[in-house]
């Protein structure tokens, strides 16, 4: 049931918004209305803003024919994938491994938060000295432990290009990402499972079910909206996301991790291409429109929480 | 779930310890501390390595024990203009937090408790909003400044992390509001008391807990932000986060101080974390976790 107050000035409800509503416009409408503008010219870094050329649909043109987007949108694809499989699998196992109530589960459960709370530019600066080649020590101990276990060399237990070498930098990518951002699936999938009411578990319980079975006849298809709804949330984050990427590889090499989102700002800050940047902008607001839309149709948010 | 605070769901009670030595618990505890371990090292090794010398840092064999230096910490305090860097950082944060709460508060109350036309439109909206790649800002906010002449980035910086926050905070406090009894609204009108006296006055002291996990979640935005921050802000008014690319040089890495500045972002979130772990989770799970 919805509470609402009956107040005859209708009007105040407007009010209330407008300071939000002020900001929003500000903030995101006017710059994107911008962006959507800007699309249709040709517009270089350092020329001021009158000096650009109307050339209607033609980077539209130009988009649809340059390689270097579709390889772009290819990489964050990829990218998106493999973290995505990564980090769900891991977040739902870990959670389903903290869900036993432990002594200490408040602590762990602290400790494993805390890479979430680490700057992106931070994350990007770490991750680039562990992966570092010669002094990094992620190399020093495959090597360690290559040259303990020669057998081992054949499976990669040797130093390694991590960021140098296409294939490799796109894993010490994803890597990166698992590490920082796998706690997140795993504290809202926790938090569903928390919620979960105890009788119907024990009800399957008492009629025998074991362990596994509780988990996924029982637990799994009952979060199955709140899993859904983790993934999209966080799969829009992964198109948003360049900064982790900008500091650990910038792309490179080649064009190996160049993310949709990092390829927009090197078209407009390297390239010094404004109005073109605005024309891929708009190839990815597309795809994030459809990701959202997905978001909101399982969520909303004047539903009453019930205690 | 609800966004209870005071009092977290009742967990059932601890596996009972008796001597007994139990494989499964064990290796249970076992995973956890390995887990813990991949989880903190990295933040670990950053603040090793900000007190190490250049020497040690290129060492192609990991020294983890040595004697501390300060000096890549007194470097950049002492030619980087660190104070004023920290203050920016202080400064955006801090004005970022204020604005996106009273007008998040306020547009939140609306949504939460008034009858409107366009009322359902308005909190999805607000919703989709969040989908929004800073990327994509980044273009047309570069080009806006430079043609509004605004020399002073911060301002900017302020008004657009908060527009970037609002939709998050503005859903967070719906369900802090929602959790407020309505009559208290009631009794202060019949009083006559109005709208504004009635959310200010009643309302906005009762949404203390509300405000206090948002902030967490809008100040860290904030304070951790790099790409607006490094197009819209100049050698005076860049932020801790822009700071670090000064160490990125074309000829290398200066990994000592480029930690140091790193550890310097990276501690108030730490300890924010530490103090209100369990206010950071209910705010990341409120949005998600529905009862």
């Amino acid at each position: 049931m919805l509470k609402t107050l009956s107040d005859p000035r209708k009007y105040t409800a407007y009010i209330f918004l407008l300071p939000a509503i002020a900001i929003l416009v500000i903030g995101l409408l006017v710059p994107l209305w911008n962006s959507f503008y800007l699309s249709f010219f040709d517009w270089d870094i350092g020329t001021p803003w009158e000096s650009k050329e109307f050339i209607g649909l033609e980077s539209y043109s130009r988009m649809i024919v340059d390689d270097d987007v579709y390889e772009s949108v290819w990489v964050t694809l990829k990218y998106s994938f493999w973290l995505m499989l990564l980090e769900m699998i891991a977040g739902i196992a870990l959670a389903f491994l903290l869900e036993k109530s432990i002594r200490g589960a408040a602590v762990f459960r602290t400790i494993f938060i805390l890479p979430l709370m680490v700057s992106p530019v931070a994350v990007g600066l770490i991750w680039r000295y562990l992966f570092d080649a010669r002094s990094g020590i992620i190399n020093y101990y495959l090597e360690y432990i290559g040259e303990a276990i020669p057998f081992l060399q054949n499976v990669g237990f040797e130093r390694q290009l991590w960021l140098a070498s296409p294939d490799l930098a796109l894993t010490s990518v994803i890597i990166t990402d698992v590490w920082q951002w796998t706690p997140f699936i795993l504290i809202i999938i926790l938090a569903g499972l928390q919620a979960l009411p105890s009788e119907i578990i024990e009800a399957a319980r008492i009629d025998g079910a074991n362990t596994l079975q509780t988990i996924f006849f029982i637990k799994l298809p009952m979060i199955s909206t709140i899993i859904l709804v983790t993934f999209l949330m966080r799969l829009i984050d992964v198109f948003r996301a360049l900064e982790v990427i900008y500091i650990l590889t910038f792309g490179g090499p080649g064009l190996s991790t160049q993310v949709l989102s990092l390829h927009i700002y090197k078209t407009a800050f390297t390239s010094q291409q404004l109005g073109y940047a605005s024309t891929i902008s708009m190839l990815l607001i597309a795809i994030m429109l459809i990701l959202s839309v997905g978001v909101l149709f399982y969520q909303d948010p004047l539903r009453e929480r019930t205690a | 779930m609800q966004l209870d605070l005071a009092s977290p769901r009742a967990t059932p009670a601890p596996i009972r310890s008796n001597n007994k030595f139990k494989p499964s618990v064990f290796f249970h505890y076992l995973s956890l501390i390995v887990l813990s371990v991949i989880a903190i090292a990295p933040i670990f090794i950053m603040f090793l390595t900000s007190l190490k010398s250049q020497v040690l840092i290129l060492s192609r064999k990991p020294v983890w024990f040595f004697m501390p230096t300060l000096s890549n910490y007194e470097y950049i305090i002492e030619s980087q203009n660190f104070g004023r860097i920290v203050w920016n950082s202080v400064a955006v944060g801090l004005g970022t937090t204020i604005l996106t709460l009273v007008a998040g508060g306020m547009a939140a109350y609306a949504l939460a408790r008034m009858k409107f036309p366009g009322r359902g439109i308005m909190a999805q909206t607000t919703l989709l909003i969040r989908m929004v790649p800073p990327a994509v800002l980044a273009v047309p906010i570069f080009g806006l400044w430079l043609g509004w002449g605004i020399e002073d980035g911060r301002i900017g910086l302020v008004v657009f992390y908060a527009a970037l926050n609002l939709p998050f905070a503005v859903w967070l406090l719906i369900g802090f509001i929602q959790q407020i009894p309505v009559e208290l609204e009631g009794a202060a009108i019949v009083d006559g008391a109005g709208p504004f006296q009635t959310f200010f006055l009643i309302i906005f002291p009762l949404m203390r807990s509300g405000f206090a996990v948002a902030s967490i979640f809008v100040f860290r935005i904030a304070w951790n932000e790099f790409i607006l921050a490094l197009i819209l802000t100049n050698r005076l008014t860049r932020t801790l986060p822009v700071a670090i690319t000064l160490f990125l040089t074309e000829q290398g890495v200066e990994w000592g101080r480029a930690m140091a500045m790193g550890s310097a972002i990276v501690i108030p979130p730490l300890l924010i974390t530490f103090l209100a772990a369990r206010q950071i989770i209910a705010g990341m799970t409120a949005g998600a976790v529905k009862g």
